[in-house]
């Protein structure tokens, strides 16, 4: 199913990559958010909103970052150039994130931002909405957020165009570790 | 039909930016759909929709007020209301309650059905559309011309013109460049927005869910960031259990926009925090507005199914000559007729149901199983019923009801027709006619008609016996069609018969409204029909022999004539299309073509009745291939021609460039000869190659193949 779900969300423009512990996933956005140059600039920050990976990994290795913040507040997030944040499920055949983003600062890691970097348990892979259902539902999630690719329009003479109101670039980084509950 | 209206055809049919974008729009999209749907079964995913969607509508009521004790249960105010002006009111309430300066809003089409954001502005509140389309158009101060891509109708030019103005700096065109000033404009109206204001597609009444499919983010944004939001939903969204949301989500992304799922779909059931820690308060408005009296409407309710995903816009040949503004303000194309006819009145429809060709194309994709053009249909019958027919129309239908004097008026016509008349066409009307020639030469009315020509026919006599119904056109214009249609029965050895009491099968009455007359037109044809003791009743014309097998029995039924009901029902069971029948008797092995020769290139256009109603297309195909033609399909071959009956002396101008575009698609396959199996086509078809002048022959099926039978 990872590859399957590759395939669809590299298709619609999502970026993929995977890796086996919490310890390369901290070296890969590090590096990553080196690489775009975040800095304690406003419109140069990062956001890393709280959730199962930094409860596994803790603050510790993140320390000292600069330009990375932890508390996503709207003024913060607006002004970030990188959220990162989880993702509880992926979904096989059309490529989608979701999580339970009832506390918003889920939404504004993901949403605000111009790149997003979704953190996903590779164990979580579901093959399609149905399954997915079994799994989370309303009854006990208030704010089920699908994310699938980054922000689009064809707004303007049906030319397709990335980047309008949510991020224009979302990276979806597997890692092994962090498991999931296994099918 | 009003000038103005006509007026604004012309405008649209003249705005070559307009038709050359949907033009190419509507072909992607029909290659992109296909795409999407791969490995679905497209019919089984749209019965349970329907039947979801149909099963709420039955009991909207009680569904809404579920829905109403859920949502309210996890701390929503839900308010329900027939009355737009009362949804108003309940805004603006809570506007003033909270203080509300700055609405953001992301796309709601009831927002549009109630005019929302003029009411704001009257009371000082300043609101920013967020969705890039309907942005611009708020900029520009238009509506929507489509209900998914409501600004499919402007350029990257005007959109430039527009967006300069806004930002004051000239920009160019660049789309990307464009699409970035919207996310730098309008991120600050975001974070200072008081009150967020979102439509929904879908409401769950089971668990108080509402749920929002977007591809900017808009909506999550919308739904975020102000601490007050406000949703505004027609309650045709409301489904009764949470399982429905799969299938509406399955098909709304890809029968909208042809994406497997939208970049974003949000489930919100109940409040949530907001980022300062208070509670968001949320606002679901219920609003119904007519939609429980369509519910009540054994016609009308299966409207409720539409999950307004605008494919219905997409495959249509006149949405995509047209655009959306000849329609209205707010819902456009052929759902929009309807809706139009309902939230607003009836007689606000009276011109834009008759844009409606009839052509059946959204009947094939629509994912919520309606019957648009049924729906129109009605729509006419009730128009008739309020304002009765036109006077013209009602003289030249009480002639159609009078069979001797309506036969009698073809034949001299014949005569009358003659200055007009070069070769098997008449090239030009004098006057107001004239219309009806541009573009298209009409065929001179043949010197002897069918019956007579019949009555020089020996018939063989033996067990089998087909009756022939030849409908107007065969009779008196291509009584030519009608010889090959016998040649062929009779060579298998099958007797025809051609009772004299046959008469116009309705059809023109019945697309005009005019259901008395077509029910009188039907029974005296079932009377005239089902004399003769036949197995077969059989018609060369697709669109009479739906009215025979399809629609006799559903106009009587609506006029209350049930008492041909039962005769109307046995006709139907009789009634068979040429190309079934002749392919079932090559199949039997008593008929056979010509062997040995090659006969060439050969394309097929479907016709849309035998298509769509008759769902026969494979048939003609086979036949013309045995028959030793090599069939190169054409682009788009079951694309209406653009007849629709009276529907291209209606609309000429319509009718025109719809007609064009198929000679186009015909000449592009490199064929001189183009089949089909319906006698309008070939008029409209051929009347066209007559004025465009390509050496491209245009023959009924029926006499393609009675040419090449063996011995």
């Amino acid at each position: 199913m990872y590859e399957q779900f590759k395939a669809r969300a590299v298709g619609v423009g999502a970026e993929v990559h995977r890796v086996a512990t919490c310890s390369d996933a901290v070296e890969f956005v590090l590096s990553f958010l080196k690489q775009e140059g975040v800095c304690e600039r406003p419109g140069s920050y990062a956001v890393w909103a709280k959730g199962p990976f930094l409860d596994a990994v803790g603050q510790g290795p993140l320390a000292g970052v600069p330009g990375l913040g932890f508390e996503v507040t709207r003024e913060r997030a607006a002004q970030a150039k990188v959220g990162i944040s989880d993702m509880s499920f992926a979904v096989a055949d059309t490529g989608s994130l979701v999580q339970d983003q009832a506390a918003p600062d889920q939404r504004l890691a993901s949403a605000l931002t111009a790149i997003h970097i979704a953190l996903v348990p590779s164990g979580n892979i579901v093959a399609d909405k149905g399954a997915l259902f079994t799994r989370i539902t309303p009854k006990n999630s208030r704010y089920i957020a699908f994310i699938t690719g980054p922000s689009r329009t064809a707004d303007i003479e049906r030319v397709l165009t990335i980047g309008v109101h949510g991020p224009e670039r979302l990276i979806v980084l597997f890692v092994d570790e962090l498991g999931g509950e296994k099918k | 039909m009003k000038q103005e209206f006509k007026a604004s055809i012309n405008r649209a049919l003249n705005d070559a930016n307009l038709t050359g974008a949907l033009g190419k729009f509507s072909e992607a999209y029909k290659v992109n759909r296909t795409k999407a749907y791969e490995g679905i079964d497209f019919e089984e995913l749209r019965g349970r929709i329907a039947e979801a969607k149909s099963a709420a509508a039955c009991h909207l009521d009680e569904v809404a007020e579920t829905f109403r004790k859920n949502a309210e249960a996890l701390g929503a105010k839900v308010f329900r209301t027939r009355d737009p002006e009362e949804v108003k009111q309940y805004i603006l309430k809570v506007a003033r309650d909270n203080g509300v300066n700055n609405v953001v809003k992301s796309k709601s089409m009831a927002t549009e059905e109630i005019h929302l954001n003029q009411a704001l502005l009257k009371e000082g509140i300043s609101v920013a559309e967020t969705d890039l389309g309907e942005w611009i158009i708020q900029l520009a101060g238009q509506t929507p011309s489509h209900m998914v891509m409501p600004a499919i109708h402007m350029t990257k030019e005007e959109v430039a013109d527009i967006f300069s103005k806004e930002v004051n700096e000239r920009l160019d065109t660049d789309i990307p460049r464009l699409v970035k000033v919207a996310r730098n404009e309008l991120r600050p109206k975001f974070l200072a927005a008081d009150m967020g204001i979102s439509g929904a597609n879908i409401a769950v009444a089971e668990t108080g869910s509402i749920v929002l499919v977007t591809n900017e983010g808009n909506a999550r944004l919308v739904t975020t960031l102000p601490r007050v939001h406000v949703a505004l939903i027609g309650v045709e969204k409301l489904v009764e259990k949470f399982e429905t949301v799969v299938p509406i989500l399955d098909a709304l992304p890809r029968s909208a926009t042809a994406q497997l799922l939208t970049s974003y779909v949000s489930i919100i059931t109940g409040p949530t925090p907001n980022d300062d820690g208070s509670m968001k308060e949320l606002h679901i408005i219920l609003m119904d507005n007519q939609r429980s009296e369509m519910a009540k409407d054994p016609k009308f309710k299966q409207a409720l199914q539409c999950i307004r995903c605008g494919s219905c816009l997409n495959v249509c040949p006149i949405f995509r000559l047209v655009g959306g503004h000849v329609f209205g303000k707010v819902y456009t194309g052929g759902i929009g007729t309807i809706l139009t006819a309902w939230f607003d009145e009836l007689k606000k429809s009276e011109d834009i149901q008759g844009l409606c060709i009839q052509c059946g194309n959204c009947t094939q994709v629509c994912p919520g199983k309606l019957d648009i053009p049924e729906m129109i249909m009605e729509i006419r019958r009730r128009l008739v019923l309020e304002k009765g027919q036109p006077l013209v129309q009602k003289a030249i239908f009480s002639v159609v009801n009078n069979r001797k004097l309506f036969h009698g008026m073809l034949r001299a016509a014949s005569v009358v027709g003659k200055p007009f008349t070069s070769g098997k066409f008449i090239r030009h009307l004098p006057l107001f006619l004239s219309d009806l020639t541009d573009g298209r030469s009409l065929p001179a009315i043949a010197d002897k008609p069918f019956r007579d020509i019949y009555a020089g026919i020996e018939q063989p006599k033996g067990k089998e016996k087909a009756v022939f119904y030849a409908g107007c056109l065969i009779d008196f214009a291509y009584p030519e069609t009608g010889v090959a249609l016998v040649k062929l029965l009779n060579k298998a050895g099958i007797e025809v018969a051609f009772p004299e009491e046959q008469t116009c099968c309705g059809a023109p009455a019945l697309y005009s409204g005019a259901y008395e007359v077509a029910a009188q037109n039907a029974a005296d044809n079932i009377e005239a029909l089902l004399q003769q003791d036949a197995q077969y009743v059989v018609s060369a014309c697709p669109t009479c022999t739906v009215a025979l097998a399809h629609e006799f029995a559903k106009t009587l039924e609506a006029v209350g004539r049930t008492e041909w009901l039962d005769k109307a029902r046995k006709l139907a069971e009789k009634t068979v299309d040429l190309s079934t029948l002749v392919k079932r008797l090559v199949d039997e092995g008593r008929l056979s073509f010509q062997e040995g020769e090659q006969l060439g290139k050969i394309t097929y256009h479907d016709s849309c009745h035998l298509k769509r109603t008759l769902k026969v297309s494979e048939q003609p195909r086979e036949l013309l291939q045995q028959a030793g033609y090599e069939l190169e399909e054409m682009f788009e071959c079951d694309m209406c021609c653009g007849m629709g009956g009276s529907y291209s002396m209606k609309l000429p101008e319509i009718s025109a460039p719809i007609l064009k575009r198929k000679l186009k698609n015909i000449k592009d396959t490199g064929a001189s000869l183009v089949a089909m199996d319906c006698p309008g086509c070939v008029l409209q078809i051929s009347g066209g190659f007559d004025q465009d002048g390509a050496p491209v022959r245009v023959k009924h099926t029926a006499e393609l193949l009675a040419d090449r039978l063996k011995g």
